[in-house]
């Protein structure tokens, strides 16, 4: 269980890590949290010829508000996302969904954009960031740009980043209205990957019906889904329980899981039609106390 | 709330454990943690086939890799003469393959470099070249007249290893004859793996100028390891220390002699340096010995009211590819004919075939005495299915069918005599702990409302703590254990046994034993097992045995001391030794209860002040052969609540009424039992090691092979009886393994109770969720 020898760079800056990257291209890994890196090394599975430690770049720490967005910076780990009370009436989706995550000593190491760049289909922060409808912040040697999260995820353990490229940060739009969300996620014991899973981001409007709807399904296919169909069925709806009855149903029409040791297709199909219709139910609940209060 | 160890008398007292400070605070001294100068580092090259010709094997890029000392395969070995060794059920295996590999990561060569880096780097450089061959996956196919014959070493061609059988057939097919009620079910107890946290590993020492062979080794059973080792090697015993330093959880895991052992033997041996070899956590759960691995099919025969009437039982048993179970000798399916359970059958009759497949060897018992985990889960799922059938109440049909108290010693069908038990009291105590009534008639209110609620019964017997001698062995040697006890001038004592602790406690409860027979606290003796130039010779900790053997040995042992020291006692006292009297704590004159001494008075004398024609000194040694196994007891009781959407199953709550006679530390007895109730937990509901066609492992490290956290575990209730076993001196049974037998019964049968308004009679472990969802799928139940 030890790793194949690899070179091992600790840059300071965001510069200095995209030249590292620049020169070393795919020989080299950027190393962050490293909870699913590491472990593929000491199985020899991954073997890179260079490590890239960017855990001493400051400007990848921390997050802000800015733009009609919350900007999470790339060395945010899942346990910040979990404790982060300030962040939890306007983006509830983050802590729900990190309490999730593997376990405690994971989350304490692991970080957001380390787990969406390195793109399993059964990460947690993909079906979240797909509801979130997030951009990834990345940057190469000619500046930065924004990855929608519809066009990040290319295949299981790929994405759009260019071979030079560091992501930095990942955009969650800010919500306009009363917000709602729930992750819900079916494992064989806790800190398992997913059977199945599902995001559901919920915004409502002042006229009582749901003017943003976000739906991300996890662990159903090569790369984190967006339930399409059921989120055009949400948008404009009340949250009644008619229509959650049709949007569930609609869930899994976008999902394109596989038959492996955790269940079958059809099996994983009707998880999400069932994780979405308590979803949505405990949502539409929590909503109508809000605005009630409110 | 544990008690101090300076405790007096402390037999039966919660005793806090005397290992927990050690371990507790990472001062535990394993093997991993053993350095000694010059040492050098084992990997394993492993077979990435599960049946494949070696066509040849290219070591020369290893052997030229930075810090490479040594690079051994099985022609190496086999120079050696070391290339096959025996296992402990008289099969032999391959340490290292010789022209082919019969399973996925079976050793097929060895490097040795300075550090474990550097042998890592260069394992990865061996070439092998494999010509794969037909691969045998499931048992029965195995058998099959064209099955491909997967060893070629042995001489009958066959994938058949034994058949064996216990009980009456011809009783047994008469009752069955006539009986008004039969049910017979198929059940599999999966292929199961111990997986204690720290995997196997040893350090091999060979010195040379002493031509002494020092090995630290991950063992239950450190002698029976150095005798198979002088076997094997062709070293003298003596010239063998074998030393078993603390270890990180057994479970049957630790007892067997594994091929990384005598490979890092044979690469001291070479080298004259330490060498270590530790496992990976994938070598350990892939390549090291499974457990069960059993395809039954149980047929009952019965009365309408219920009565039971004779018991038939055909088992498969898949061993993988060499028969590595550690059974003793005589008995290839273990003590599997216990299968009759805590029911008067007036007949049984059981079969085993046992099967070589392209799979990982074993199978070891797992928290459990010799199969006995297999035949218990078979008659407590069988009972059930009988009572669905009959439509009777589960706890009914048992208490229906209980060997009867007055009915002790019992003979069973299958032979054995079971010293004690009280089955009835120890299931009624359950029901009325539990609240049934209450809990059937929520059940029969929630199935009106369309809720799943399942009840589970699981009254089991378990036997267990062999010897004696003249049934059991291993290796030919008789499973009797020892102890030896010495005081020193000053009235403390050290206390050697022959078995091996791996988390029991034996550092507390066997100091306990001795305490209480000798008028001392824990605090005043010193446990030490493990190393074989010290300790007397025993067969080791599993099976639940240590007690039941060694705890024996112990308390005959300090009562052997004891009856010097009423001589030692009556010279200081000044009187006859006839009027000394022993209140458990002292030695006083008859009708003079001012006039004593302490056992601390007598060891100072028996150093100091010794009457004359008395041996100086006070220290015994005592071998035990038990005259009987024990049958430890139980009644759990396990209630389910089953989400329809999902399919997961919660376990709302779980009661385990355990009878293992006399308790010596009630704390420490709760402890293996909520350990054992967690790994059941884990076998019922997650714990399998599936492979594909092809023979590849599909659950070969802890990301598939589930086990389970305190995030998973359900919340124990523990409640006792106490039927002291009449043969064992201090009237104590085994636990340890208790509740991984009995529990996973419990959980099944709730799960199928909570299902049985569909008419499902059975459902295979493990309950994963995607089971349950499919079975209410078939019957239109969605949320």
């Amino acid at each position: 269980m030890f790793p194949n020898a690899f070179q091992y760079e600790a840059p300071t800056s965001v510069d200095e890590a995209i030249r590292l990257l620049t020169e070393y291209g795919y020989d080299s890994k950027i190393l962050a949290g490293g909870q699913s890196l590491l472990p593929m090394m000491k199985f020899r599975i991954a073997a890179p010829a260079v490590l890239i430690d960017v855990n001493g770049i400051d400007d990848l720490k921390g997050w802000r508000e800015e733009n009609g967005k919350l900007r999470i910076g790339a060395l945010t780990r899942h346990a910040d996302a979990e404790h982060a009370t300030e962040l939890r009436d306007r983006y509830p989706l983050l802590s729900r969904t990190a309490r999730w995550i593997a376990d405690p000593p994971i989350r304490n190491r692991g970080t957001i954009c380390g787990s969406l760049v390195h793109a399993d289909p059964g990460s947690d922060w993909g079906a979240a960031m797909i509801a979130l409808r997030a951009d990834v912040e990345v940057q190469g040697l000619e500046g930065s740009r924004l990855i929608p999260i519809d066009e990040f995820f290319v295949d299981t353990f790929a994405t759009s980043l260019e071979e030079n490229e560091l992501a930095v940060a990942v955009h969650v739009p800010t919500p306009n209205g009363p917000v709602a969300a729930r992750y819900m996620k079916l494992e064989r014991k806790a800190g398992d990957f997913a059977i199945a899973a599902l995001a559901v981001h919920v915004v409502m409007g002042k006229d009582g019906r749901v003017s943003e709807a976000g739906i991300g399904i996890g662990a159903c296919g090569p790369i984190p889904l967006r339930a399409a169909k059921a989120e055009a069925a949400l948008v404009g709806q009340p949250l009644t329980e008619e229509t959650i009855s049709t949007v569930s149903k609609l869930v899994p029409e976008d999902a394109d899981p596989a038959d492996d040791l955790r269940g079958s297709a059809d099996y994983k199909r009707d998880l999400l039609r069932v994780f979405a219709k308590r979803a949505l139910l405990e949502i539409a609940e929590e909503l109508q106390e809000r605005v009630g209060a409110e | 709330m544990a008690l101090r160890q300076t405790e007096m008398r402390p037999m039966g007292k919660p005793i806090g454990r005397k290992e927990d400070p050690r371990l507790i605070r990472g001062k535990g001294r394993y093997v991993d943690d053993v350095m000694l100068p010059n040492m050098l580092y084992l990997c394993i090259v492993r077979s990435p086939y599960a049946h494949a010709r070696i066509r040849s094997i290219d070591t020369s890029a290893a052997l030229a890799a930075p810090g490479v000392k040594l690079v051994l395969t099985g022609e190496d070995l086999a120079s050696m003469n070391l290339a096959w060794m025996p296992t402990l059920a008289g099969d032999q295996q391959m340490v290292m393959a010789t022209g082919k590999v019969l399973f996925q990561y079976q050793e097929v060569a060895a490097v040795v470099a300075e550090t474990r880096a550097q042998a890592e780097d260069a394992a990865q450089l061996i070439e092998v070249d494999y010509e794969p061959l037909p691969v045998v996956v499931d048992p029965f196919k195995a058998l099959a007249p064209d099955a491909p014959v997967l060893r070629e070493d042995k001489e009958e061609k066959s994938n058949h290893i034994f058949h064996w059988e216990a009980g009456d057939r011809e009783e047994t097919e008469t009752l069955f004859r006539d009986a008004p009620v039969i049910v017979s079910q198929k059940v599999r107890f999966p292929r199961v793996h111990p997986s204690p946290l720290e995997p196997c590993g040893c350090v091999a020492d060979y010195d040379p100028a002493k031509s002494k062979l020092t090995l630290y080794v991950t063992s239950q059973a450190p002698h029976v390891h150095r005798t198979v080792l002088a076997m094997v090697s062709g070293l003298p015993e003596h010239q063998i220390q074998v030393i078993s330093p603390d270890v990180g959880g057994g479970f049957g895991n630790k007892v067997p002699v594994y091929p990384g052992y005598v490979i890092a033997v044979a690469a001291s041996l070479k080298l004259g340096t330490p060498v270590k070899w530790i496992e990976t956590r994938t070598e350990n759960v892939a390549s090291s010995h499974f457990a069960r691995d059993y395809h039954m099919t149980a047929e009952i025969a019965a009365r309408e009211d219920g009565k039971v009437l004779a018991l038939r039982v055909k088992t498969i048993a898949d061993h993988g590819a060499f028969d590595a179970a550690a059974d003793p000798s005589k008995f290839p399916a273990g003590l599997f004919s216990i299968v009759s359970g805590s029911y008067d059958f007036k007949a049984a009759f059981v079969e085993v075939d046992g099967v070589y497949t392209n799979k990982a060897p074993g199978g070891v018992a797992y928290r459990c005495s010799f199969r006995v985990t297999e035949a218990s889960y078979l008659i407590e799922r069988v009972m059930d299915v009988l009572a669905q059938r009959l439509g009777m109440d589960p706890a009914e049909l048992r208490l229906r069918n209980f060997i009867r108290k007055d009915q002790f010693p019992y003979k069973s069908p299958t032979g054995w005599v079971y010293d004690s038990g009280d089955y009835e009291k120890t299931l009624k105590l359950a029901l009325d702990r539990i609240g049934y009534e209450e809990l059937r008639k929520e059940q029969a209110e929630k199935r009106a409302r369309g809720e799943l609620m399942g009840i589970g019964i699981s009254t089991f017997t378990e036997v267990v703590g062999a010897g004696p001698a003249h049934l059991f062995d291993i290796v030919g040697i008789k499973m009797f254990d020892s102890a030896q006890i010495r005081f020193h001038p000053t009235g403390k004592v050290i206390a050697r046994l022959g078995v091996r602790h791996q988390g029991q406690g034996h550092e507390t409860t066997f100091a306990q034993i001795i305490a209480e027979e000798l008028g001392l606290s824990a605090d005043d003796v010193l446990i030490e097992e493990g190393d074989t130039d010290t300790a007397p010779y025993g067969l080791g900790t599993y099976a639940s045995r240590s007690t039941p053997t060694a705890g024996g040995a112990a308390a005959l042992c300090a009562r052997r001391i004891r009856e010097k020291a009423r001589k030692i006692a009556a010279h200081l006292l000044e009187v006859s030794e006839d009027d000394v009297t022993w209140d458990g704590i002292a030695f006083s004159v008859k009708g003079l209860p001012g006039r004593s001494v302490s056992m601390k008075d007598v060891a100072f004398a028996a150093y100091t002040n010794i009457p004359e024609g008395l041996e100086p000194g006070l220290e015994a040694t005592y071998y035990y052969n038990p005259p009987n196994l024990t049958f430890p007891h139980g009644a759990y009781i396990a209630v389910v609540d089953i989400d329809k959407g999902t399919g997961a199953v919660k376990v709302r709550r779980f009661l385990a009424v355990d009878d293992c006679g006399n308790v010596i530390n009630p704390m420490i007895v709760d402890g293996q039992v909520h350990g054992g109730l967690t790994e059941g937990f884990a076998i019922a509901f997650m714990q399998d090691i599936p492979y594909d066609a092809d023979g590849n492992c599909l659950a070969p490290n802890w990301m598939d092979y589930l086990v389970p956290t305190s995030a998973d575990t359900p919340h124990w209730e523990t409640d006792r009886t106490v039927t002291p076993s009449p043969h064992h001196p201090i009237g104590a049974k085994g636990v340890g393994e208790s509740p991984n037998v009995g529990s996973p019964a419990a959980f099944v049968n709730a799960v199928v109770d909570a299902l049985s308004p569909f008419g499902v009679e059975h459902i295979d472990m493990p309950i994963f969720p995607w089971k349950v969802w499919s079975i209410l799928r078939e019957h239109g139940i969605s949320e």
